[in-house]
C-alpha cells in the first residue's frame, strides 16, 4: 500500500471541526478522564536500583524519551550516555553483562530492532546475557510517521532465539514487569509506554508474570486476546459491546514470547467461542500470528480474526485519528467485533 | 606475562610465535583449509600477547583477575587456539578435533564452546563495541585489569567500529587496547580496493587514542608496543595497528595470491610444516 504522493489535502475556509495535530514526539495514549502515573519504568528502575547494585542503565541519547532520566538522576554513576550510537549500546551492555552487571537499554523501538539487530542477536542472545532491552514507540504511538513507528517490532524479534519479549498493558503492568524482568535470567525486550501512562489493570485481580496470560474478563461470545495497550482497547471495547448484550471475554497476553501456551488453548478450547487477536503491529509475524499457529498447532476450530496494523508504512498524524483509522481504537475495536459476530 | 609460570617459561617469545604457527597448520591440516594464512600472520601478535603482556591463569580461563582479550574477528579463531593450546588453556590433543563434529574448537570462535574466548566474534565488527562495555564495567568494579580486543582491517569498513572508537575517546578508556591485524586483504581481495581506509594512525588519533604503528611481525616491536600501550600515561584508549604478512613463516603460502581463504592442498601440509621448520627460530 502506498500513499498518493503529494496528495493535497482538502482544505476548506469555513472548517466545522479543527483537525487534529500532530502531538509531541510521543504522544499520551491516555484518555481525557483516564487516571495516569508518570514514568512508571523510570521510578519503578529507580527504585529496584536501590536493593540491585547490579543493575546499570544506558541508552542512545533518548533518555528524557524513555523515562530513563528518572534513574539517571536517582543514580547518576550507573548511568551511561552512549550516544546515538544503537549497535555500540548493545554491544557494550553486552559487554557489562559479561562482567556481571544486569543493563537496562534504551531507545526507540525501530532503532532497536531495525538498526541494531545483528549486535542483540549475537552479543547477547546467543549468550544468553541478562540485558534488558526497553523501548518506546512500539507499534503505532507516535505520529510521526514509518521513522519512528515500530510496527514490526514483533515480527522482527519474534525470530530471535532466547530473547523473551514483553508488551505491557498500562503503568501498573510497567510497575511490576521492570524487576520481573530484572531477575530474568536471558535477555528481554520490553515495549514501552511512557510519559504519563494509564493506570487500568487495578480494576482487576492481576498481578504480571513473565510467560503468563490473565483472564481480565469473562465473557460467553468472544474471547480477545490482546497486549499491551490493546489490552486496554479490548476492555472498553467489552464494555460498549456488553451495554449491547454482548459478551466479550478478554485475556491478557503481555508476554509475547514465550507465549503462554496453556492458557490461551484453555481458553481458546472453553465452548469454542470465537477467537480475536488484537495488537497494537502489523499483523504479520506478532501476538496474531503467534496465536494462531498455536492454535492450528493443536488442532482448535475456532473462528478466528485479528485485529492489527496493516502490512503497510503508516500515516504521519495525530494519535487518535491515526488508531480510528487503523482500527485499534477502542470503538473501532468495538465495530469490528461486532459486525465479525453479527 | 602469565600469573601462573606457563609451561616452558624459557622459551622466547621467537619460539613461541614458531610453536602457535605449528599448532595453526596442523589443525588446518585436519581441515584441509581455512583461514590459515591470518594465523601465521597474527602468531607473532598472539606470542607477545599470551607470553608477555596478558595476566591470566592458564587452568582458570574465568579469573576475575585476568586480563580480556577479545576476539572480534572470529574467523581467526584457528590463531587463538593456537596460543591458548601453546598457553596451557587448552589442552594440545584437542588439536586434533579442529572444526569437526562436536568439538570446542568451531570453525568461528563461540564463547559457549571454547575455554579463554571470552565473545562470540564472527559477525565482525562487533567486539570494538563489547570491549568498550567490558572497560566500562572493570572501571566500575575498580579492577586493574585491561580489555585487549583484536579486530582486522577489514573490520573498519563497518560503521559500529568507529561508534565504539568514538566511545572509547569520549569516555577516555584507558584500561582497553585495541591491536589492529593490519594485512590489506579481506573476502573480495585487498582491503584497500574493498574500501580505503588509510589513513589510519590519525583517523584512531583524531578518535582520542593514543595510536602506535608497527610491524607485526616483529617480536621486539611489538613488545616495545605493547610496552608503552600498557604502562603509558595516555589519558584514553590506546591502540596497535600492526602492519602483518599473511601467511608469514612459510615462504610459498605467502606468495599465494588471494589467500584470505587459503586452500591448500593435501600433500602441501607436510611441505608447509617443513617450511615453517627451516625457518625456526634459533
Amino acid at each position: 500500500m502506498m500513499r498518493d504522493k503529494y496528495k493535497r489535502p482538502a482544505i476548506s475556509a469555513d472548517a466545522s471541526g479543527k483537525r487534529l495535530t500532530t502531538s509531541a514526539m510521543i504522544a499520551s495514549i491516555a484518555g481525557p478522564d483516564q487516571p495516569t502515573r508518570s514514568a512508571p519504568f523510570g521510578h519503578a528502575l529507580a527504585a529496584l536500583a536501590e536493593r540491585r547494585p547490579d543493575i546499570v542503565g544506558l541508552t542512545a541519547d533518548l533518555s528524557k524519551y524513555t523515562d530513563l532520566h528518572i534513574f539517571a538522576k536517582a543514580h547518576p554513576d550507573r548511568f551511561y550516555q552512549m550516544g546515538m550510537a544503537e549497535q555500540l549500546l548493545m554491544g557494550a551492555a553486552a559487554g557489562m553483562a559479561r562482567e556481571g552487571f544486569t543493563p537496562f537499554v534504551t531507545t526507540y523501538a525501530v532503532f532497536a530492532t531495525r538498526r541494531a539487530y545483528d549486535f542483540i542477536c549475537m552479543a547477547i542472545a546467543e549468550e544468553m546475557l541478562p540485558v534488558k532491552i526497553v523501548c518506546a514507540l512500539p507499534g503505532l504511538t507516535t505520529g510521526y510517521g514509518p521513522s519512528h513507528q515500530a510496527t514490526e517490532d514483533l515480527a522482527i524479534f519474534r525470530g530471535m532465539p532466547n530473547l523473551t519479549i514483553i508488551d505491557p498493558c498500562d503503568a501498573l503492568d510497567i510497575e511490576q514487569a521492570t524487576p520481573a524482568i530484572a531477575s530474568h535470567p536471558g535477555p528481554v525486550y520490553l515495549r514501552l509506554l511512557r510519559g504519563n501512562v494509564p493506570v487500568v489493570l487495578d480494576r482487576y485481580d492481576y498481578r504480571f508474570e513473565i510467560g503468563r496470560a490473565k483472564r481480565l474478563r469473562a465473557g460467553a461470545d468472544v474471547l480477545v486476546i490482546a497486549s499491551g495497550l490493546m489490552t486496554m482497547r479490548a476492555l472498553e471495547a467489552a464494555d460498549m459491546l456488553a451495554a449491547e448484550g454482548v459478551s466479550v471475554a478478554v485475556l491478557h497476553s503481555p508476554t509475547i514470547k514465550p507465549l503462554d501456551e496453556a492458557a490461551i488453548l484453555e481458553e481458546a478450547e472453553r465452548e469454542g467461542r470465537p477467537v480475536i487477536v488484537a495488537e497494537n503491529h502489523s499483523v504479520i509475524g506478532g501476538l496474531g500470528e503467534a496465536v494462531a499457529g498455536l492454535l492450528m498447532r493443536n488442532g482448535a476450530r475456532n473462528r478466528f480474526r485479528q485485529i492489527g496494523l496493516p502490512d503497510a508504512f503508516l500515516d504521519a498524524g495525530a494519535l487518535p485519528t491515526l488508531h480510528d483509522r487503523y482500527g485499534l481504537s477502542a470503538g473501532a475495536v468495538a465495530k469490528t467485533i461486532r459486525e465479525w459476530l453479527r | 606475562m602469565s600469573e601462573t609460570t606457563p609451561l616452558r617459561p624459557n622459551l622466547s617469545l621467537a619460539e613461541r610465535a614458531y610453536r602457535i604457527r605449528r599448532n595453526a597448520l596442523r589443525m588446518g591440516a585436519v581441515q584441509g583449509q581455512g583461514y590459515i594464512a591470518q594465523a601465521l600472520g597474527v602468531a607473532d601478535i598472539l606470542a607477545v600477547s599470551y607470553f608477555h603482556a596478558l595476566t591470566y591463569r592458564p587452568n582458570e580461563p574465568q579469573w576475575e583477575g585476568r586480563d580480556r582479550f577479545l576476539l572480534s574477528i572470529g574467523h581467526y579463531a584457528i590463531a587463538l587456539y593456537a596460543a591458548l593450546i601453546e598457553a596451557g588453556v587448552l589442552p594440545e590433543e584437542e588439536l586434533e578435533t579442529y572444526g569437526s563434529d562436536d568439538s570446542r574448537l568451531p570453525m568461528s570462535g563461540m564463547a559457549a564452546y571454547t575455554p579463554g574466548m571470552e565473545i562470540t566474534g564472527g559477525s565482525l565488527g562487533q567486539g570494538l563495541a563489547i570491549a568498550v562495555g567490558m572497560a566500562l564495567a572493570l572501571k566500575r568494579k575498580a579492577s586493574r585489569s585491561r580489555v585487549y580486543c583484536l579486530f582486522s582491517d577489514g573490520e573498519l569498513d563497518e560503521g559500529a567500529v568507529w561508534e565504539a572508537a568514538m566511545s572509547a575517546g569520549s569516555f577516555k578508556l584507558d584500561n582497553l587496547i585495541g591491536v589492529v591485524d593490519v594485512n590489506y586483504m579481506q573476502a573480495d581481495g585487498p582491503s584497500r580496493g574493498v574500501l580505503d581506509f588509510e589513513p589510519l594512525a590519525p583517523k584512531f588519533e583524531a578518535f582520542g587514542w593514543f595510536v602506535q604503528r608497527v610491524d607485526g611481525n616483529d617480536i621486539d616491536a611489538l613488545v616495545a608496543a605493547f610496552d608503552a600501550a600498557r604502562h603509558g600515561d595516555a589519558p584514553g584508549p590506546r591502540i596497535v595497528l600492526c602492519d602483518t604478512k599473511m601467511a608469514k613463516g612459510v615462504p610459498f603460502l605467502e606468495a599465494r595470491e588471494r589467500n584470505h581463504f587459503l586452500r591448500v592442498e593435501p600433500d602441501e601440509w607436510s611441505l608447509a610444516l617443513a617450511a615453517l621448520d627451516a625457518g625456526r627460530p634459533a
